[in-house]
């Protein structure tokens, strides 16, 4: 079982397991793997407890009904799992800065969470305007062949490696 | 027969069964995430800064392993797809304002879940939170967004065979050589 305990599995291994698992959600769930949907419904389900019942009003939480459903407990097991295969390998740490970013924009723990929430903002608002994130589009919906699972996948990485290389070689 | 006894099943609201499936898929599919290193903003940004193709090794071999066996069982009428619909509108705009944020923050919606149980702080207080507002401005602005920009060059759910008007292999078979293919030059180029 040493394979368990393994810091690092090989990317291919990996992918092929997720592949693996698509066949899976597809068989017994009868669902793709996506992610970005469980985050709108969490902002619905925050909205509700705060703002009251007007919130099921909204034109888009009649869609996305704010509930926990199949893909909201997929999100949760994420957490899960890789919080025991990261205690399994010794590979958990409590870490406020990665290495890369402290390289190169230093060690100021609040520059880094307001980056971080910035970016996680148009991820969140772009990831609803494209319907789909990189599970749902990157992997669940370009293995279907959907059309707008290529543009958007294509789009995705277009986008995030122009802007990496403006922050890492012209920002920092 | 026993497949559509489970279908109606499946959509009695009462089942909790669905639930405790999904969150069984989720522990595997972050088990794997996390052992594939696609957890940690190093890697993540690395792919984005094209010095780390572990992104796209393990997105395309999922892919590969996906699209042959989806593309079998739909054969075999064991599955149905579940396209997303879509349009010039969404798909571009919608996916280069993901990219900002995806090269931003670091992590994308599934693996920042991943980044938060293998202890990442700044995905935990900064990015999660930063995800849910996203989605919840998005959520306020979409009455606006879908009478308008959403609906440019709407394909709906349209798949690659449909649009070519061809057996799904037909597209199955040059997809799947052309992903081995880029793996192929992404390994003899040492990246």
């Amino acid at each position: 079982m040493d394979w368990l305990t393994e810091t690092r599995w090989s990317p291919y291994v990996v992918g092929i397991g997720i592949g693996v698992l698509s066949w899976l959600t597809f068989l017994i769930s009868r669902k793709p793997i996506g992610c970005s949907t469980a985050f709108a419904r969490t902002s619905g389900m925050i909205e509700k407890l705060f703002g009251g019942k007007q919130i099921e009003q909204k034109m888009y939480y009649q869609l996305v009904e704010p509930v926990i459903d199949w893909e909201w407990m997929l999100v949760l097991g994420i957490v899960i799992g890789s919080l025991i295969s990261a205690l399994l390998s010794g590979d958990f740490q409590l870490q406020w800065l990665p290495s890369r970013w402290e390289n190169a924009f230093g060690g100021s723990v609040m520059l880094r969470i307001f980056t971080a929430a910035f970016g996680g903002m148009c991820l969140g608002f772009g990831a609803r305007w494209a319907g789909g994130c990189t599970s749902g589009h990157g992997i669940s919906g370009t293995l279907q062949l959907a059309v707008s699972s290529w543009i958007s996948a294509i789009c995705f990485f277009l986008s995030g490696i122009a802007t990496a290389l403006l922050l890492y070689y012209v920002v920092a | 027969m026993d497949r559509n006894n489970q279908k109606k099943q499946g959509e009695e609201p009462r089942d909790r069964s669905p639930l405790l499936w999904g969150l069984l898929f989720g522990i595997i599919f972050g088990f794997f995430l996390q052992k594939g290193g696609v957890t940690k903003y190093d890697v993540i940004a690395g792919q984005l800064l094209l010095v780390d193709f572990t992104v796209l090794k393990v997105m395309l071999s999922a892919v590969l392993t996906g699209m042959i066996g989806i593309h079998f069982m739909k054969t075999m009428k064991w599955v149905e797809l579940h396209p997303k619909p879509g349009s010039v509108g969404m798909s571009v705009i919608g996916g280069l304002i993901f990219g900002v944020g995806f090269a931003v923050l670091g992590y994308c919606p599934g693996t920042i879940a991943g980044a938060i149980g293998n202890g990442y702080l700044d995905a935990l207080i900064g990015g999660t939170i930063g995800i849910v507002i996203g989605a919840g401005l998005f959520a306020s602005v979409f009455p606006k967004l879908n009478t308008g920009i959403l609906r440019r060059g709407d394909f709906g759910t349209l798949t690659l065979p449909q649009l070519f008007k061809v057996n799904d292999w037909i597209v199955v078979l040059p997809a799947g050589i052309l992903i081995v293919l880029i793996l192929y030059w992404i390994e003899s180029a040492g990246l």
